[in-house]
């Protein structure tokens, strides 16, 4: 699945980023790297973009974007 | 200090340390540079970008600094002209600035992996690097307590943590700056083949590069720089910008390393960022200590309330009312008073000095002029001052969060939002309130629309037209003007979204910029810093955009000036501003006298005859001025240039009298009212709900030359044709001086005149014809 599928509060690792292009560079670039720790913390009123935990930051994208990040839920 | 230059030759050669400051955003880089610098800062513009360069100067034991502040950045990736400034200018190919001795990358010790990112590519600049380790306290609160010399040791450059906001760490930065002269020692390991590869590259660009500049050569560490950019950045405008300077080869070489890289098994460009992010872990692993972390994190908690879906929305309009209910009213008492010292100061002149001329340059000109410069000042500083507060609060990625799915549907972002809300009180301080967004294209783009939400100064025309023509008879009643007026505000509603979503596919085409944002935690705002945004932005405005105003002020005053001389309704030759001084003074000493009878009280029948005698006299003057004065502007120059282009707007149902006006009002779109007053004969005290001037609209005629000759000039059909004129177009000088600054280039503005222009003509034509049509 992809983080753009997630559910508010749960958490994810990274498996794998699609695409080579610059839009990737610039989600890797922000930390969204294979084997990061993400948490889903919000999805904006209007239906888009989400609010993601990264680390120790939060970070909003949009999921047109977070499709691209493939996930693995955990479970806890 | 080996590293540091001497300006060589002169004997009072000082020693200059450049540093170059560079950051993320929201790690409190500005507080940093006002820290260092205080007030002693120049801002200017990079040639041909819209980036700003903001220099600050400082001394410490003897050393003289220059601190150059870099915009704030995730990397060192340049995706576009303004990216690439930051790049140039620590490799020292910026033209006319000197390369920095020292690069001073700051972050945030809260988030200090993300951070370092960048810190790992500038130290692989080939200059010195000294890491501010910014908001220790934040850590510490989040639970991490870094160790500086430990974190020192594994990074393999200085490091020194502040907390800058609150001034703690400075001097011991300001001690370091002086005395690191040597590059970082390491930096991230890259494998083999990426140095085999790089190495290869970069003697080809020094080979290049050195050639085609016809100067020094780019020394090894830039030129290994830029190499890895070329193979990382896709599409990159590294690659842009030396293809055009080492010819079409580079793309195919670029694409056979990139492949020789991926068969090695090290893809593009995930490799970099593992890479980075790899050492960055690697070096972390023991410079801090766990603290206590509070149970509960407040930003979280905030975080549920503001962005919730009922909560969030209902803050976020309450929070957006107040601040453009500040902007639209709150700024009212203070450009009040500029508008009365502005008089004041001017009545002052007309009194002291001759009339000519060089009176009415002083005071119709260049007083107005400032005034004009001045009147938006409170605007600015108000909207600056909660930007600032909810920027350093962390309210306003929020805001842009909240926001951008709307925004997304014309091809902008969330970021968009609060600078096109201001435009709704002044598109002037809208516009420099785009500097919030970073993708450039998306910045242009509101730029390029913010005109065209209707602003304050449309409200003057609205309400005269409305007002004097709207009917409100009908089956509406009196709702009819209101609906009209909330039509007009419906325009650039609609219209706005339009032209960005075009302006997005066509003109500013390209990548669609990604909208990935930081929420940064949630603070107090620093009142230092508050302050600061309004001076920095007040002062901004008067320096650089405040002159192009005051020109366009005098030019068009020069335009309604000359010729002063004329002839009167008799024909005979007659000399305007004289004649108008002349029947000034008359006009004065019969007030004077009938002051004096007033005062005197006599009640009897003689004295109360004498005195309305007195007031006729007075009145006849008062009609004879506002005559001239008409007679006047319709005789000068900018009279006859309504003359010319009136075949041009009969189509709209414009006389050559309003087409005169609209031209008038080239400096600011309220100047019509006052126009349209002198020229229609209703003297020039008028305002937009003045009795006199709409009972001299609604008397007009059309002159004798036209078919229309004898039928009123101001029908509803005109009404509406003006004001859906006034709605689109840009007649404000100071708009477009703006947008001149924030552009750095004079091709946006124009591009901004001619297109709203052209929907204000396309717009007024159709709404004239379509009505006239319907009767009205």
């Amino acid at each position: 699945m992809t983080l753009a599928e997630l559910r508010v509060g749960q958490k994810a690792v990274i498996e794998a980023l699609q695409g080579s292009d610059s839009v990737t560079q610039r989600l890797m670039e922000m930390g969204l790297l294979k084997g990061e720790t993400v948490e889903l913390l919000g999805i904006a009123p209007l239906g888009d973009p989400l609010e993601v935990r990264l680390g120790s930051y939060r970070l909003s994208l949009r999921k047109a974007e977070a499709s691209r990040v493939l996930v693995t839920t955990l479970r806890d | 200090m080996q590293n540091l230059t001497a300006k060589s030759g002169s004997a009072s050669a000082v020693k200059e340390v450049v540093i170059a400051l560079v950051g993320n955003p929201n790690t409190g880089k500005t507080t940093l540079f006002n820290a260092l610098s205080g007030l002693r800062q120049r801002v200017g513009n990079y040639p041909g970008v819209t980036v700003e360069r903001k220099v600050g100067r400082f001394q410490w034991g003897g050393v003289s600094f220059q601190l150059i502040d870099l915009p704030g950045t995730y990397s060192l990736t340049p995706r576009s002209p303004d990216e690439m400034v930051a790049v140039d200018v620590l490799l020292g190919l910026q033209p006319g600035e000197k390369r920095p001795d020292v690069i001073l990358s700051i972050a945030d010790a809260s988030n200090l992996e993300r951070n370092l990112y960048l810190t790992t590519q500038l130290m692989e600049v080939g200059i010195p690097v000294v890491l501010a380790l910014n908001m220790t306290d934040l850590a510490e609160a989040q639970g991490r307590i870094y160790d500086p010399a430990k974190l020192q040791e594994r990074l393999g450059i200085p490091v020194v943590a502040l907390q800058a906001h609150r001034g703690i760490g400075l001097d011991a930065l300001r001690n370091v700056l002086a005395q690191t002269s040597s590059p970082p020692r390491a930096g991230v390991h890259f494998p083999e083949i990426v140095e085999r590869e790089a190495q290869q590259l970069a003697a080809y660009l020094r080979e290049g590069l050195g050639s085609a500049r016809g100067r020094e050569t780019l020394d090894p560490s830039s030129a290994r720089f830029l190499a890895l950019r070329l193979f990382f950045d896709q599409n990159g405008y590294t690659e842009k910008a030396l293809r055009n300077r080492l010819g079409e080869d580079l793309a195919g070489m670029l694409r056979e390393a990139r492949a020789r890289l991926d068969a090695a098994g090290y893809p593009v460009p995930a490799t970099e960022a593992q890479l980075r992010y790899a050492w960055i872990k690697d070096r972390l692993r023991d410079c801090y200590s766990e603290a206590p972390r509070p149970a509960r994190d407040w930003t979280d908690t905030l975080d549920r309330i503001l962005t919730h879906r009922v909560w969030g929305m209902a803050i976020f309009l309450i929070i957006m009312f107040l601040v453009f209910q500040a902007i639209f009213t709150g700024a009212q008492p203070l450009m009040e008073g500029i508008i009365l010292a502005q008089s004041f100061v001017a009545d002052f002149v007309r009194n002291s000095l001759p009339p000519g001329p060089l009176r009415g340059l002083i005071s119709d000109g260049i007083i107005e002029g400032v005034g004009s410069v001045l009147v938006f000042l409170p605007q600015i500083v108000i909207l600056f001052g909660f930007i600032a507060i909810l920027e350093d609060c962390g309210y306003m990625a929020r805001a842009a969060y909240l926001m951008d799915k709307i925004m997304a549907r014309c091809g902008l972002s969330g970021k968009s939002f609060i600078p096109l809300l201001s435009c709704f009180a002044c598109a002037i301080p809208g516009i420099m309130a785009t500097r919030v967004i970073e993708d450039r294209r998306d910045r242009l783009a509101t730029i390029l629309v913010a005109p065209l939400m209707s602003c304050s100064a449309r409200l003057p025309v609205y309400v005269l037209m409305t007002s004097a023509f709207i009917p409100t008879d009908t089956w509406l009643g009196p709702w009819l003007p209101g609906l009209v007026l909330f039509c007009m505000y419906l325009i650039g509603l609609i219209v706005a979204p339009l032209v960005a979503w075009l302006l997005k596919r066509s003109l500013l085409r390209g990548e669609t910029p990604i909208f990935l944002m930081e929420l940064p935690a949630y603070k107090w705002p620093s009142p230092g810093m508050v302050v600061y945004r309004m001076y920095d932005r007040g002062k901004a405005f008067v320096v650089r955009a405040g002159t192009i105003i005051l020109a366009t002020m005098i030019v068009v005053w020069a335009l309604l000036y000359f010729p002063v001389e004329g002839t009167d309704e008799t024909g005979a030759p007659i000399n305007f501003d004289l004649r108008l001084a002349e029947l000034e003074t008359t006009q004065a000493e019969l007030e004077d006298q009938l002051q004096d009878l007033q005062t005197v009280g006599d009640l009897s029948l003689e004295a109360a005859q004498k005195m309305a005698l007195l007031e006729e006299k007075v009145h006849a003057i008062q009609d004879e001025a506002a005559h001239l004065q008409g007679s006047w502007k319709r005789q000068s120059i900018l009279g006859r240039m309504g003359r010319a282009v009136e075949p041009a707007v009969v189509s709209l149902g414009w006389d050559w009298r309003i087409a005169m006006a609209v031209l008038a009002s080239f400096p600011a779109r309220e100047v019509v009212v006052g126009t349209l007053g002198v020229i229609y004969d209703a003297g020039s005290d008028v305002d937009e709900t003045s009795p006199s001037l709409q009972a001299q609209l609604k008397a007009a005629r059309w002159g004798p030359d036209s078919p229309l000759a004898g039928e009123p000039v101001f029908t509803v059909a005109t009404a509406l044709s003006l004001m859906v004129f006034f709605a689109l177009c840009c007649q404000c000088a100071s708009t477009l001086a703006v947008i001149r600054r924030e552009t750095n280039s004079w091709l946006w503005p124009l591009f901004t005149f001619a297109y709203m222009t052209g929907l204000a003509y396309v717009g007024a034509l159709v709404v004239f014809q379509t009505a006239k049509l319907l009767g009205c």
